[in-house]
């Protein structure tokens, strides 16, 4: 429980630090109560820094932006107390002595401390000669999706243990995955992808889609992004059928493909150890990032898009900091990782080679250092299977593991978030329920075109265009003065001046503006050669020789 | 070891003995990515839900006049009735529920100009026969006579009564005050500005500031006039004339007028040498304008065939509402719960509107009024993003009107060009800008 408790504590040491570093006496305690609750509920449901309405000359605009700040700060103060009605609390694994390791802890012995029905969240699928499987859960976490190499594939209701369908493709199936829910899947086998629905059915074939090696949803667009062998991105809108955008990565065949759940961008990972990042918006990626010393096997991002955890085939396990686009930390793996996956609550779970590790704590929003951990959270595995996927289940405490040898599902204490929003995500919603969240999310569905590094652009004003425009409609602007702009030396060898002469000096028109400028370069080039002239006479005989014009 | 794995009771999805299954919510933002996109498509959803509401236009009343409908007035006590006068001479009350005619009399021999109900349920209506009549459409039947005659010298214009005592004001070339006690020709008080001599084409009492009266003639100008005084206040001179004149039932200052340059200008008459904001939009002369009960928006009925609503704050039109079949509008008048939009045109029906194009009346449910608040809310925070602003403000105009106001823009652009080139041509102050609130108001007479 160590941890669990460690974090709000420091928390709220660190606010009342600062509480009293702003005000030194505080006379009513009440009132610094006040100011404390305040300051944590800012910064878990806090949008932003306050506008500064003191610099706004506009009455009207500031009385505005003022209630508009006071109502924010009553929603986060209300969503501080609406913590209140969250029921469920996040489970934990804590050793009892100095001496007692969580990694020690074997799957058997957490399923003898819990609860029967909890115990048989752990269980094991073994699928032997259908090749490697991969897996896949749904959004709310109620269905699992395995696919063998081999071409066979399932759903499986994994808590009521039923099998939803189960299909042998009899081709290759390279990678496998949900749409929206749990009604579609779509599967990447040997030459096309194709969308079938719960009942196992064919329903799309995706032809445009070829030799696809990773696919993404994004599940807020609508979007099925695919990347193949050739190295093309595509994009199709499911609820459409159209494709968005199909364009070339420029770096050959794929290595690893992840999504930032936080603002819909993929992850592209290369053979020469670069991640790019991409957005259907560009043909170009947005950042790319030299994340390893080989090819990158597989990434991750948490969901509120801070911090991706990528692995290699360099032995290394990388952390980086999406914000700043800086490696925080780095992990020695004995194989290269094959797998990651970050839960809810920022576990990493990766798997390599034959094993999978848990780590905890790799990064912390509220941190700004990172610290360095020493041992993983725990551990799983060395039985002679390798690992090819893992996944957490959403809103459970159960880590996916999808080996050669089958599925394995194991419980690892404190992953899952542990209070859902029901009209977001629902993992106990009833077919009803399900239609209709559906339907609205159709109705909601956002256009590839916000999709961005930044997601919440949208709604920003345009301000720089806004004071374009008012100059532009200010009838007594004075006229620019073509010449001045000419004055400013622009960085480099080039100077503004002698860039216009070089574009436009030869034409032979001598008007005011020409007279101007040719006074202007007499003036530059007299002042340079007194420089020049002093520098030699500073320097002296022997060195003078060697002064340069311009240096 | 301690360990606890997250488990959720079955109960904590639905709870026992009830078929309602529960949905707990949680706020984290962490759980809830791309608000501000998720936001804006709900927004953008919601703008265009209320375009494909709009449907402005509920019916016409009865089977309307034979001539047009010049002039209309409602009850100030209720709020099913209203009264209007047409062309003809004929006067008709009107019962909203039904939007049938309860009442009608021929009243007069020339055109109905003023109507107006006093505060103990009667009529008074004038017109250009030069008399004034008080009905009692209430207590006596169709087409019987009036209970009270004025005769004046001259044809009467308008019509209006005081809030409280039993008096009216009338207008024709002077404005009378008339006690509607006593039907005798001369009138208790005569109000004139000393130098004008021309007909007064509008007057309108102020309900709150009960004394004050406004009034706008044929020689351009406004005139406020006090009772208490019995003298004149304050002249202002436009640069066309004024067709109507309302007071702002708020704010006992403002008062707005309908131009003849297609404008409206409301005014505080404290400062009549600027107006407090201009209200363009219209392509041909305002013949008649109202605010709503609450004093934040306004109606006008305009000449080329449309009415158009308006934020009192804002510079340009809400909405505009028209008809195929509608003919120049001549009067408007927001119901007292400003709810609808009655409109008089010279087809001689009176058309009843929504003052909320979208707006739907009936009971609503809590979950119905809940997800309206909420999209309000979304299409106020998103009001100014690009794609939901060419929504929104998105209108099917009548053909000539648009072209009116095509040319109306190239006409006022080239008048703003040769202004420029006047300017840039002369001495530097001696064509100076004067703003666009003020360059109508040619003179302020005190």
């Amino acid at each position: 429980m160590e941890s669990e408790v460690s974090v709000p504590t420091s928390q709220l040491a660190s606010n009342s630090n600062l509480s009293t570093v702003l005000r030194p006496l505080p006379h009513d305690p009440e009132k610094a109560a006040a100011k404390r609750r305040q300051l944590e509920a800012q910064k878990i449901y806090g949008r932003g820094r306050p506008i500064r309405k003191q610099s706004i000359k506009d009455k009207k605009l500031r009385s505005n932006l003022k209630t508009l700040e006071t109502r924010y700060k009553d929603a986060a103060l209300k969503a501080k107390d609406a913590e209140i009605l969250l029921e469920n609390e996040p489970g934990f694994l804590v050793p009892d002595g100095e001496l007692e390791r969580t990694y020690k802890v074997r799957q058997d012995e957490i399923r003898r401390n819990v609860a029967i029905e909890t115990a048989k969240k752990g269980f094991e699928l073994k699928i032997e000669g259908l090749g490697p499987y991969i897996c896949d859960y749904t959004r709310n976490g109620r269905g699992l999706l395995l696919a063998g190499r081999k071409g066979h594939v399932a759903t499986i209701d994994w808590r009521g243990v039923a099998l939803g369908c189960e299909l042998q493709l009899q081709e290759t199936v390279r990678d496998a995955k949900w749409l929206h829910n749990n009604q579609y899947f779509a599967v990447a086998q040997k030459k096309y992808t194709y969308i079938y629905d719960h009942s196992g059915l064919e329903l799309h074939c995706l032809r445009k889609h070829i030799e696809v090696t990773n696919m993404e949803f994004l599940p807020y667009h609508f979007l099925l992004a695919t990347v193949g062998n050739a190295g093309y991105l595509k994009y199709t809108d499911t609820s459409t059928g159209q494709m968005v955008i199909e364009m070339s990565t420029k770096q050959g065949s794929p290595t690893a493909m992840a999504q930032n759940p936080s603002n819909a961008i993929l992850h592209v990972g290369a053979q020469n150890g670069t991640v790019s990042l991409w957005s259907p918006n560009s043909t170009t990626p947005l950042v790319k990032l030299l994340a390893h010393r080989g090819p990158v096997r597989a990434m991750a991002v948490e969901r509120e898009g801070r911090y991706m955890v990528s692995a290699g085939q360099d032995l290394k396990m990388g952390v980086w900091d999406l914000r700043m686009w800086k490696e925080v930390n780095s992990y020695f793996l004995r194989q290269p990782g094959s797998s990651v996956a970050i839960s809810d609550r920022g576990l990493v779970g990766i798997g390599w080679g034959t094993q999978t590790s848990v780590w905890r704590g790799l990064f912390d929003k509220s941190r700004n250092d990172q610290e360095k951990i020493q041992s993983p959270y725990m551990g799983w595995g060395g039985e002679g299977q390798r690992i090819e996927r893992v996944r957490w289940c959403p809103f459970e405490d159960i880590l996916g593991i999808s080996h050669d040898k089958g599925f394995s599902s194991i419980i690892v204490p404190g992953a899952g978030e542990p209070n859902y929003d029901a009209l977001e995500l629902n993992p106990y919603e009833t077919t009803k329920q399900r239609q209709e969240a559906e339907v609205k999310s159709l109705l909601n569905k956002l256009q590839p075109e916000m999709i961005s590094l930044n997601p919440n652009y949208i709604g920003n004003l345009d301000l720089i265009s806004a004071a374009e425009r008012k100059k532009e409609a200010d009838l007594d602007r004075k006229p620019e003065d073509p010449v001045a702009k000419l004055k400013n030396r622009g960085r480099g060898k080039n100077s503004s001046l002698r860039k216009h002469l070089r574009k436009k000096g030869k034409r032979n028109v001598i008007d005011e503006t020409r007279l101007r400028i040719d006074a202007l370069r007499m003036e530059t080039n007299k002042k340079a050669r007194t420089t020049l002239k002093k520098s030699e006479e500073d320097l002296g005989p022997t060195l003078g020789r060697f002064v340069r014009k311009g240096a | 070891m301690r360990i606890k794995v997250l488990t959720r009771p079955t109960a904590s999805a639905q709870a026992p003995g009830s078929s309602v299954a529960r949905q707990p919510r949680n706020l984290d933002p962490a759980l809830h990515p791309f608000e501000r996109a998720r936001e804006y498509t709900r927004a953008l959803n919601a703008t265009k839900l209320e375009r494909m509401f709009a449907a402005p236009f509920l019916g016409t009343l009865g089977k309307g006049h034979v001539d047009g409908v010049y002039t209309m007035a409602k009850d100030p006590e209720r709020l099913e009735t209203f009264t209007s006068g047409s062309g003809d001479g004929v006067v008709k009350v009107w019962n909203l529920t039904s939007r049938e005619q309860i009442w009608d009399v021929t009243a007069h021999e020339g055109i109905v100009k003023g109507l107006c109900f006093t505060r103990d349920r009667k009529l008074l209506s004038c017109a250009s026969d030069k008399s004034i009549k008080l009905w009692a459409p209430y207590d006596t039947p169709s087409k019987s006579a009036p209970i009270a005659t004025w005769l004046g010298s001259t044809a009467f214009t308008s019509v209006s009564h005081h809030r409280s005592l039993p008096n009216f004001a009338a207008s024709s070339s002077v404005i009378s005050i008339y006690d509607l006690s006593r039907t005798s020709t001369i009138p208790l008080q005569t109000l004139q500005w000393p130098t004008s001599t021309d007909t007064i084409t509008a007057l309108s009492f102020n309900q709150i500031e009960t004394s004050i009266l406004a009034s706008c003639a044929t020689d351009r100008s406004i005139i406020l006039y006090d009772l208490r005084t019995s003298s004149p206040l304050s002249k202002a001179i436009l640069g066309l004339a004024s067709n109507a004149i309302a007071w702002n039932p708020m704010e006992a200052m403002n008062f707005a007028v309908a131009n003849e340059d297609h404008n409206i200008y409301i005014f505080d008459m404290r400062k009549m040498s600027r107006a407090l904001n201009v209200l363009k939009d219209h392509v041909a002369a305002v013949m008649d304008i109202e605010f709503s009960p609450t004093g934040e928006e306004l109606v006008s009925a305009s000449y080329d065939r449309t009415i158009r609503l308006w934020d009192r704050d804002g510079g340009h039109s809400r909405d505009i509402y028209h008809t195929k079949r509608m003919q120049r509008v001549f009067s408007c008048k927001f119901t007292p719960d400003a709810q609808y939009i009655l409109s008089g045109s010279d087809d001689g029906n009176i058309r009843l509107w929504r003052a909320h194009a979208s707006n739907r009346g009936g009971i609503k449910s809590a979950r119905q009024r809940q997800k309206m608040e909420y999209d309000d809310a979304l299409k106020d925070r998103y009001k100014h993003m690009p794609e939901i602003r060419r929504i929104k403000r998105h209108r099917h105009v009548p053909k000539q009107v648009k072209k009116a106001g095509e040319i109306k823009g190239e006409e006022l652009a080239s008048i703003k060009r040769r202004r420029e080139n006047e300017r840039k041509h002369s001495k530097k102050g001696q064509v100076p800008r004067r703003s666009e609130r003020e360059k109508m108001v040619l003179a302020t007479e005190q």
